[in-house]
């Protein structure tokens, strides 16, 4: 039986990392079809049979869907459920609130987060902040998996012609209704995906002290993250944060300045190729992971790292 | 309004993990417990709503062996009214968990159930969804506010994108984040007086509910180490090392 993959988009296009869960689904097995449910996603949906390793493409739209309430998009998911071996979905905050109230309804034991399939029913996944890995095998008949989108290539978007099929939209749950959203827009790189990704911590003592982060990542191209710490502390709204509980970022370069390095920070970033860390304390635990500390007060070292930037030919965006 | 607030005993967040030689698993013998931290997020939400006259009742819950009792206990503590601790040995599931909880659910006919958004010990971030699904009750996973108004709960959540909020009606599931509030601390008279609470235990065979395991747990590992890097002397030379030797700027 075929994987079914579900998309996450915003109604006018697919969010990255349905191309990365793509690629996981494909993993499992080559015959993928996707399920697309919005409102007025027509141009989502398209992109979607674009993928070449789409087979084929499942579009339901109802006004309804237009927020992606999990209560509404469950039964859909579950009735298509029944042509299918796997359910698919990224591990970001999408596919966390949504894939537990299918596999409930399917009565399946969900495997989240996966880092690798290693066979149909075999998956690899972190466990304790990444402070392990568990082998899991599903004996379930049908298997629901979230992936971690940053331990999967995305796919390529472009070459493919999967057919779009409709399918009829199911009945509105009515005891949650969307009220708003706030998001915040950045002409930033996003964190999930950025190359280079500039992080502050408590270190950083006040929100205003975050524009010398701001400077660093302009001058990179990069993404700006924080430590749960300086989230907390009001420094920077909470989408910056990394870690456990915020997000797993694998960039090629990453610069932690101000933060000490808590393991649950470590988890949302030590996967990434390179590590700076900039602290004023040499004992601090992110030097451990750091492919290059400096031990320094950071309010000096960033503008000394603003002049060696500048004296630099040429900076890789 | 009764708020039901279920909690799990996972090893301390400040424990550096240890996996077991033989793959089994981590190793937790002698190895300090808590409550899963944003379990106690849940609780203290739900006992503010009810110092602000909002809620009559909250009863703390937890699933699992005997020493497990401690988090219900601790809940107790800080201002839970009674407690009900469901007795099962060995591995459960998020799937496991959320069919007990329906089942104490009917019972107590609670009109809020509250829980972390995630345990940090397998990082499932499954159960409050699956109950809510088995229920069929809303669900407001990732808390970071809520409002109650009447029979009704305005939720903000923490979102990839940022924030969202949604109004959901009662009764209703809600995981917390640990940004929701900043948990209280237990004083010795309050926890003197939580020894006398009253604690319900249950045994899960009891309750009817197929518990046992649907995936294996084959092979615990530790994670590959990363390689020891260098300490730089000054910021030239970390410049230097980004341009020419890891070639990432």
């Amino acid at each position: 039986m075929a994987v079914l993959l579900i998309a996450e988009h915003n109604n006018k296009e697919l969010r990255p990392f349905t191309l990365n869960a793509a690629t996981a689904a494909s993993q499992i097995d080559g015959d993928v079809h996707a399920v697309i449910i919005g409102q007025n996603s027509a141009e989502a949906a398209k992109q979607l049979s674009e993928l070449p390793v789409v087979k084929k493409v499942l579009s339901v739209e109802a006004a309804h869907y237009e927020n992606f309430t999990a209560e509404n998009f469950a039964p859909v998911i579950v009735k298509l459920a029944e042509n299918y071996s796997h359910i698919v979905c990224s591990a970001n905050t999408f596919g966390k609130n949504l894939m537990p109230r299918i596999a409930a309804h399917l009565d399946t034991s969900q495997v989240s987060d996966i880092i690798k399939v290693i066979s149909p029913d075999t998956f690899l996944r972190p466990i304790y902040a990444g402070n392990a890995f568990a082998t899991i095998k599903s004996n379930d008949a049908k298997k629901c998996v979230t992936i971690r989108p940053t331990s999967f290539d995305p796919c390529d978007s472009s070459g493919g012609s999967a057919p779009i099929e409709k399918v009829d939209a199911g009945e509105e749950f009515s005891n949650t209704k969307f009220v708003k959203r706030e998001e915040i827009k950045s002409d930033r790189p996003e964190l999930g995906t950025a190359r280079i990704v500039v992080s502050g911590g408590r270190g950083m003592q006040s929100g205003d002290n975050f524009k010398l982060i701001t400077e660093v990542a302009d001058k990179l191209g990069a993404a700006i993250g924080a430590s749960r710490a300086a989230v907390d502390a009001g420094y920077i709204s909470n989408d910056h944060q990394v870690g456990q509980t915020g997000k797993v970022v694998v960039p090629d370069l990453y610069i932690a300045i101000g933060i000490s390095g808590a393991i649950q920070h470590l988890a949302g970033m030590k996967e990434s190729k390179i590590i700076v860390a900039i602290n004023k304390d040499g004992e601090a635990p992110i030097f451990s992971v750091a492919d290059y500390g400096l031990e320094a007060d950071l309010f000096e070292a960033i503008p000394q790292f603003m002049e060696e930037l500048n004296k630099l030919n040429t900076i890789q965006k | 309004m009764k708020i039901l607030v279920a909690v799990k005993r996972v090893i301390d967040y400040n424990v550096q993990i240890r996996v077991k030689e033989d793959g089994t698993g981590v190793v937790t013998d002698n190895v300090k417990m808590s409550t899963n931290p944003p379990d106690d997020n849940a609780i203290e939400e739900a006992v503010k709503i009810k110092e602000a006259g909002k809620a009559t009742e909250v009863v703390a819950i937890t699933v699992g062996e005997e020493k497990a009792q401690e988090t219900v206990r601790k809940a107790l503590a800080v201002g839970a009214d009674r407690g009900i601790h469901v007795k099962a040995d060995g591995i459960l599931e998020p799937l496991a968990v959320s069919k007990i909880l329906k089942k104490i659910v009917e019972k107590e006919k609670p009109d809020l159930v509250f829980m972390g958004k995630q345990a940090i010990d397998d990082d499932c971030n499954q159960t409050g969804q699956m109950l809510s699904a088995l229920l069929n009750w809303p669900q407001a996973t990732f808390a970071s506010k809520i409002e109650v108004k009447d029979n009704k709960l305005e939720v903000t959540r923490e979102i990839d994108e940022g924030l969202e909020t949604i109004e959901i009606n009662v009764p209703a599931i809600v995981t917390c984040d640990l940004r929701l509030n900043e948990p209280r601390y237990a004083s010795l008279p309050n926890i003197m007086k939580a020894k006398k609470k009253p604690i319900e235990e249950i045994a899960a065979s009891d309750l009817g509910v197929d518990v046992s395991p649907r995936l294996e747990q084959l092979k615990v590992e530790e994670p590959p180490k990363r390689k020891a890097g260098i300490k730089v002397a000054n910021v030239a030379e970390l410049v230097q090392k980004l341009k020419n030797e890891a070639k990432v700027i």
